[in-house]
């Protein structure tokens, strides 16, 4: 059996009453939601908190609130399966709920949250394997170890950037609450995530994510494709989120082109934005973007595919969500 | 929580817990650390809930909780308190097969089993949800259940005509899908 080290669980029923515990147990505890992520990683010993403080009885990480024109706010415990069966969010959020909808299996989305996805830790082929296959290869910077295998001169680690619901925050401008017990503040979901495999959230561990706040659509459209091996099931691979709004004569009036899962994080796609900014979305402008956007993607050899192969798929894949999006 | 044992190493202290599993209340001692997949195979010797990948990956484990399937390795058992528990030896009722198992039965929709309990929780909780499903809702439903003998054409048909069954329908399994059938 593959089991979970000892620690020990706590159950607030308050946001107030977790910002306090986690204050009490410092950089041993960690907050757990629906555990799909974190559970996993201890069971292979790749984080190893003392304290596990559960979500799971705090109601207000569980509502959703807001109208429409102002925009709603998720709390950050709603499941991927309750923002996915929310009609609202399917209606005036379609990116959203797709992103969550492709997220592993429908037993996985009953489970995981929200909030949890926006945090899901980065993934490597070197680090997602149990104790023994890493204590075989000497671990690697990212755990007990010192080198990153997948560029071995490399100071910094590669781990990829592998939630499909990031990429959407950040195209759509959602806004993320993060609570402590010394404040709390909201920062715009592009700036919860760095360049780097290790540190790949702007986010203390003794923050606690609260609420996603999705902007009003005010004629903001958006979609999100996610390439990955299996039709159900798998990681992206790579993910493209892009969010548009057009004028009346179909103008790109302002857009964000992300791409997820080729770097540690969402990766604006800027060269092409400017490209298809005051433009028609043509088939050759969407073929001069694409050819843009697939610049920054930086995938390296450390997830399924060949990583060739995954960076000329971003090619496609904005050109492909453009297209959509233009209902060319 | 901790104390110190006979040894004098210190010992985490079990979890006592009243658990709702299968419609009864159960009294339970565990340690606090142990997934719900732990607690029913080796607390409540309910084996029928199988371990397989014990990472979310193959569905093997999966058991409804308050009628949802989720996935029982990586649930915790001290989570549980309050809510309803369902294994798949909570599916038949006294002698009487839910009409899942029945068709499975039938119909051959396992080669192993070892998948099946699991799809067998997940399929109750989409026909309770869905009660006629099309083909691609029970695919979508059953996406995260791994069988690796693969028999999923068959459980596929041996849904539907559980779904069939439970809606009044008199359905018997295609001759086609009986073994032996010329």
């Amino acid at each position: 059996m593959l089991r979970l080290p000892k620690f020990r669980y706590l159950q607030p029923d308050s946001i107030g009453a977790a910002i306090r515990m986690m204050a009490d147990n410092g950089p041993d505890a960690m907050f757990v939601a629906g555990g799909t992520d974190l559970y996993p990683n201890m069971k292979r010993r790749q984080q190893t908190p003392k304290v596990v403080i559960g979500l799971a009885q705090i109601n207000d990480l569980r509502t959703t609130k807001g109208q429409l024109k102002d925009g709603v706010v998720l709390g950050a415990n709603l499941t991927l399966s309750e923002v996915t069966d929310d009609s609202r969010i399917r209606h005036a959020y379609p990116a959203v709920a797709r992103a969550a909808e492709l997220i592993s299996t429908p037993l996985l989305r009953n489970m995981g949250s929200i909030g949890g996805n926006l945090l899901l830790d980065t993934r490597c082929n070197y680090y997602d394997q149990n104790y023994e296959w890493r204590k075989a290869i000497h671990f690697c910077m990212k755990k007990d170890g010192d080198i990153c295998w997948v560029a071995p001169s490399s100071p910094r680690c590669w781990a990829v950037q592998s939630s499909d619901c990031a990429p959407v925050m950040v195209a759509i401008g959602a806004k993320v609450k993060l609570v402590s017990s010394s404040g709390e503040r909201m920062i715009p979901a592009a700036e919860l995530y760095n360049d780097d495999g290790i540190r790949h959230l702007n986010k203390r561990p003794d923050e606690l994510l609260t609420e996603i706040h999705l902007p009003a659509v005010n004629g903001w459209r958006a979609t999100y494709w996610k390439l990955r091996r299996r039709g159900s099931f798998d990681f992206p691979v790579l993910g493209v989120a892009v969010s548009l709004k057009l004028s009346k004569d179909k103008t790109v009036e302002d857009s964000k082109i992300i791409l997820g899962g080729v770097g540690s994080y969402p990766i604006e796609a800027a060269t092409a934005e400017k490209i298809i900014a005051g433009k028609k979305l043509t088939e050759e402008i969407i073929r001069e973007a694409a050819q843009a956007a697939y610049q920054p993607a930086k995938p390296l050899d450390n997830t399924d595919f060949a990583m060739t192969w995954r960076k000329e798929m971003a090619r496609y894949y904005v050109a492909g969500t453009l297209r959509e999006l233009a209902k060319l | 929580m901790k104390k110190v044992g006979k040894n004098g190493k210190r010992k985490l202290e079990k979890a006592h817990l009243r658990l709702r599993v299968n419609g009864e209340e159960v009294e339970v001692a565990f340690a606090p650390h142990k997934t719900l997949l732990e607690v029913l195979r080796e607390d409540l010797r309910l084996t029928g809930t199988k371990h397989g990948c014990e990472l979310g990956e193959c569905g093997c484990c999966a058991v409804l909780v308050d009628g949802r399937p989720v996935l029982s390795c990586l649930a915790l058992g001290v989570a549980m308190e309050g809510h309803e528990v369902t294994t798949v030896e909570g599916m038949a009722v006294g002698t009487e097969l839910h009409p899942l198992q029945q068709t499975f039965a039938e119909l051959g929709a396992a080669q192993c089993g070892y998948c099946t309990p699991g799809i067998l929780l997940t399929a109750k909780a989409l026909l309770e949800h869905i009660p006629r499903p099309s083909r691609d809702e029970i695919k979508e439903a059953l996406a995260g259940n791994l069988c690796r003998c693969t028999g999923y054409i068959k459980i596929l048909e041996a849904v539907e005509l559980a779904a069939a069954r439970m809606a009044g329908e008199k359905a018997e399994p295609a001759k086609e899908t009986i073994y032996g059938w010329e």
